[in-house]
């Protein structure tokens, strides 16, 4: 069941999206769609952290191997098939998601969140430290790929609108997904096994393959984020695959409000635009080049103040100007979305 | 590798082994024992470096002191962060979930470092070691070794049995590891555990302090060296299992060695070698060597 | 009459932990239309006894027998499969779901289909079938849309029985289900187990001595992790070894 208040807010915020292209410039456009990549890498991990508790540390390792492989698997000489290199990153990223899944999900808590950081560091020094990633300068793509019928070329993702409207798309298609699998039976058994995973067993719900299964495709939907990444700057290097970056998607989804799909989104947009914020030179002038403190007080302030997230909110000011205080600290106890 | 060679290396894992463990306590202490997961702590480590580098002057003008003067110093000082930091922001995380420690702490560790850049600047400094300590001991007929790097694994090493005598001869010790093993348990038995949390985390800083400073004239102080140290040592403490310092101290050992040998053995896959022994460790025991105690 | 047809069996079944040996050699049967008590002192082992017929844990020897099949080394969910449901002492509910959405996600387990993710699963007319059928009879239908982790803790317990009976289990092991609930909720609650008696074999580890002896038709006394007596009700009264291990001056 989708609640009403967030589907009109969804559906208002992809239209705002669509339309975004009109009235912004060039960097705007170039700013929003990486925005949303970064959505959809949120998007990915809600799944896994989320939506079925399972606190992963290393999804940078995912996104960034889909960015890789993106790259490798380009010919040198001319633009690949579109067709054919979005669905193989994915399938890397999900082949790797499937190595870590299986040998972490045997670990939980706290050594959980530290394996598969372990993993995904393990990645991160493979295309650090071997010729295969070469090295710390990363690799270029040298031509993006294309989507053609016939002889005529369908989607060139090397125009700027184009990419953005081939992202925004992508963007929607993967939040329908995801909305769709979450009111699944599939979707409601992870979210048993984040609720009371020891009643699922004892119902006779087996839930390690439940859990593997969330965990790859979460590790795909990374994946195809990566690919967005590389086709867009046209480069990829193995800082893609560091902890850093997999510290700042949980804190992108955390910050929205974990198990929303829109906090996902809310955290993304709202996180990098922190970012942006705090390094402009026009409002902090000479202090901008230390942007980290303003981001870095704001991430305690709002965890300190909104404990839901950001999509608490809105009921939070509610409650504020009507003086009330709800009896439990939740909406309504089945929405996903 | 010949004998020689060997030998530097194994002292070398003991010098990294001690220091690594030295600022794992401190994190496996204050997870174990208060539940809090602190990303911070590596900027500890770095705070104390970069107090290595810039109290050398301010004492050596004051007090006309040396090495050692500066360290007291620089404990002085970080006994005092540790008191204040937990009781304006930490004791606020006590009833937190994970999750929001994560986060609350992660940013912690950007205000950390830009407060870093605004005070000290960004760059990448040497600090000396002090003049009685610099030189070189033989080792056979052509290797030498250097005594500072002796004196981090002995100072380390001394730390560490101090710490072993609080914990195992003190009252305020058995209360640690009482809290760290059952902390409901300690808090029922009327424990005044505002002071016990406080106390210990102070200890923790100071003692991750006392590493960075001790470490500085090896490794230099630059700005990335905290969150370096701070993934080693989750590592450190989730292979020695959460709350145990024994474990602490063999997970530590054990990456120092697998970590320097692997340098020297294979370089190309020394980055990977801790994450490795790590996955093995964590699939065999998933719950890490020890369990508190 | 035709003889008891015995669901489960406990054979010689022995749990140990390091040098502890929690469960020693006990052995036990439940047969269909019948209540089986367990009791016994904190410590006697009956929640590690009742770990090892669930399959939270295999047995250190011994087997355990489900509808004639040897299950020692199946695990918890494949066992639940097989017709066995367990309640648990202490709450295992999903506090942040419905009431409703409790029952209905047990009783998907019973028909998962994770493939099909484009249906919705509140539109599952099987498992909301089930989730009706089981809150109708449990009492619970009118709380349906509570949030299960506000309902009051007799009530937890009574939706702990009722997940348990959403799987369409055969054998039902219950753990305390009277634990911390008051005269009026445990006589309904007795009332429910006496219905469903007949189609069913019950194991029931209680410490409420007067509903044990109300509702059983076997019970068994487990003292430090040994099975001292196993008869019926009347018999293990005035057995004089439970009276001085167990009973203790409290005639009943």
């Amino acid at each position: 069941m989708i609640a009403r208040a967030p589907l009109l807010f969804v559906t208002a915020a992809f239209a705002l999206l669509a339309a975004y292209p009109l009235v912004a410039g060039e960097f705007g456009v170039d700013l929003v769609a990486k925005i949303m990549i970064y959505a959809i890498f949120a998007l990915s991990l809600e799944l896994l952290a989320g939506s079925t508790g399972l606190v992963c540390f290393g999804h940078a390792a995912l996104f960034g191997i889909g960015a890789y492989a993106a790259v490798l698997l380009s010919p040198q000489n001319e633009a690949a098939a579109l067709h054919w290199l979005l669905p193989a990153s994915v399938l890397a990223a999900a082949a790797y998601a499937l190595f870590m899944g299986a040998l972490s999900l045997r670990t939980k808590g706290v050594y959980f969140i530290m394996v598969t950081l372990a993993f995904a560091q393990m990645a991160y020094y493979v295309i650090h430290d071997t010729p295969l990633g070469g090295g710390t300068d990363g690799i270029y793509l040298n031509f993006k790929p294309v989507l053609t019928l016939g002889g005529t070329t369908l989607l060139n993702l090397d125009l700027p609108e184009t990419f953005y409207g081939f992202t925004l798309a992508t963007l929607v298609l993967v939040f329908c997904f995801l909305a769709l699998l979450l009111r699944s039976r599939f979707g409601r058994a992870l979210a048993g096994i984040k609720d009371n995973e020891q009643r699922m067993r004892a119902t006779g719900f087996s839930t390690y393959p439940y859990k593997l299964a969330a965990f790859v495709i979460s590790g795909g939907i990374a994946g195809l984020a990566g690919f967005l990444f590389a086709v867009k700057d046209g480069v990829v290097n193995p800082e893609l695959l560091s902890w850093h970056l997999s510290g700042s998607v949980l804190i992108m989804i955390i910050l929205g409000g974990l198990g929303h799909l829109r906090g996902a989104l809310i955290g993304a947009f709202a996180f990098v635009l922190l970012q942006e914020l705090f390094k402009s030179e026009a409002i902090f002038g000479n202090f901008a080049k230390h942007w980290h403190l303003g981001l870095g007080l704001t991430i305690i302030a709002c965890v300190a103040l909104l404990p839901r997230g950001l999509v608490g909110l809105p009921q939070l000011i509610s409650q504020r100007l009507s003086g009330t205080r709800s009896l439990r600290d939740g909406d309504s106890p089945d929405e996903p979305a | 590798m010949d004998l020689a060679t060997f030998f530097i290396q194994c002292l070398n894992s003991l010098q990294y082994g001690l220091l690594l463990f030295l600022v794992a306590s401190g994190l496996t202490l204050i997870f174990g024992i208060m539940g809090v997961i602190n990303l911070a702590h590596g900027s500890f480590y770095m705070i104390g470096a970069y107090m290595a580098y810039a109290l050398a002057p301010l004492v050596a003008s004051t007090f006309g002191g040396g090495f050692f003067a500066i360290l007291f110093v620089g404990m002085v000082l970080a006994v005092l962060l540790g008191y204040v930091l937990e009781w304006a922001f930490f004791s606020f995380l006590y009833e937190r979930e994970h999750l929001q420690q994560v986060l609350m702490t992660y940013g912690l560790i950007l205000v950390f470092e830009e407060l870093r850049s605004l005070i000290v600047g960004d760059d990448v400094y040497g600090v000396q070691a002090p003049p009685w300590l610099a030189g070189t001991i033989p080792l056979g007929d052509v290797m030498t070794y250097p005594v500072y790097r002796i004196f981090i694994s002995v100072a380390c090493l001394l730390l560490a049995i101090g710490m072993w005598l609080v914990f195992t001869r003190t009252r305020l010790g058995m209360m640690i590891r009482a809290g760290a093993t059952n902390r409901e348990m300690v808090q029922a038995l009327g424990v005044d555990i505002k002071f016990l949390y406080r106390v210990v985390f102070a200890a923790g800083v100071a003692i991750a302090v006392f590493a960075g400073m001790v470490a500085a004239p090896v490794s230099s102080v630059y700005p990335g060296m905290g969150n370096q140290v701070l993934i080693i040592c989750f590592v450190v403490v989730v292979i020695g299992g959460i709350g145990s310092i024994r474990g602490a101290l063999l997970a530590a050992l054990l990456i120092g060695i697998v970590d320097t040998f692997g340098k020297v053995v294979f370089p190309q896959a020394a980055g990977v070698l801790v994450y490795v022994l790590m996955a093995l460790i964590l699939l065999w025991k998933p719950d890490g060597l020890f369990r508190a105690g | 009459m035709s003889p008891p047809e015995v669901l489960l069996r406990g054979i010689e079944l022995t749990r140990r932990w390091g040098g502890l040996v929690a469960v020693d050699r006990v052995s036990l049967e439940l047969a269909r239309g019948s209540v089986h008590a367990v009791i016994g002192t904190n410590g006697a082992g009956k929640s590690t006894l009742i770990n090892l017929l669930s399959g939270e844990y295999p047995p250190s020897s011994g087997r355990v027998e489900l509808l004639g099949q040897d299950v020692s080394n199946w695990s918890q969910p494949r066992r639940a499969q097989a017709g066995l449901g367990r309640s648990y002492q202490r709450n295992t509910i999903y506090a942040n779901f419905s009431v409703f959405e409790n029952c209905r996600l047990a009783a998907q387990a019973r028909l998962q289909r994770p493939w099909a993710w484009w249906e919705s699963a509140q539109r599952c007319p099987a498992s909301r079938e089930k989730a009706e059928a089981v809150l109708q009879r449990t009492g619970l239908y009118p709380m349906r849309d509570r949030q299960a982790g506000l309902l009051s803790h007799g009530q937890k317990r009574q939706l702990e029985i009722a997940m348990c009976l959403a799987t369409d289990p055969q054998v039902l092991l219950l753990d305390e289900p009277l634990a911390g609930i008051g005269p009026e909720e445990t006589d309904r609650m007795l009332e429910l187990l006496a219905e469903l008696r007949p189609g069913h074999a019950i194991l029931l580890v209680e410490h409420d001595m007067d509903a044990v002896f109300r509702i059983a038709d076997r019970i068994t006394v487990m003292v430090n992790g040994t099975v001292i007596a196993s008869d019926t009700p009347e018999s293990i009264r005035s057995n004089a070894d439970v009276q001085t291990a167990y009973l203790g001056e409290e005639q009943p």
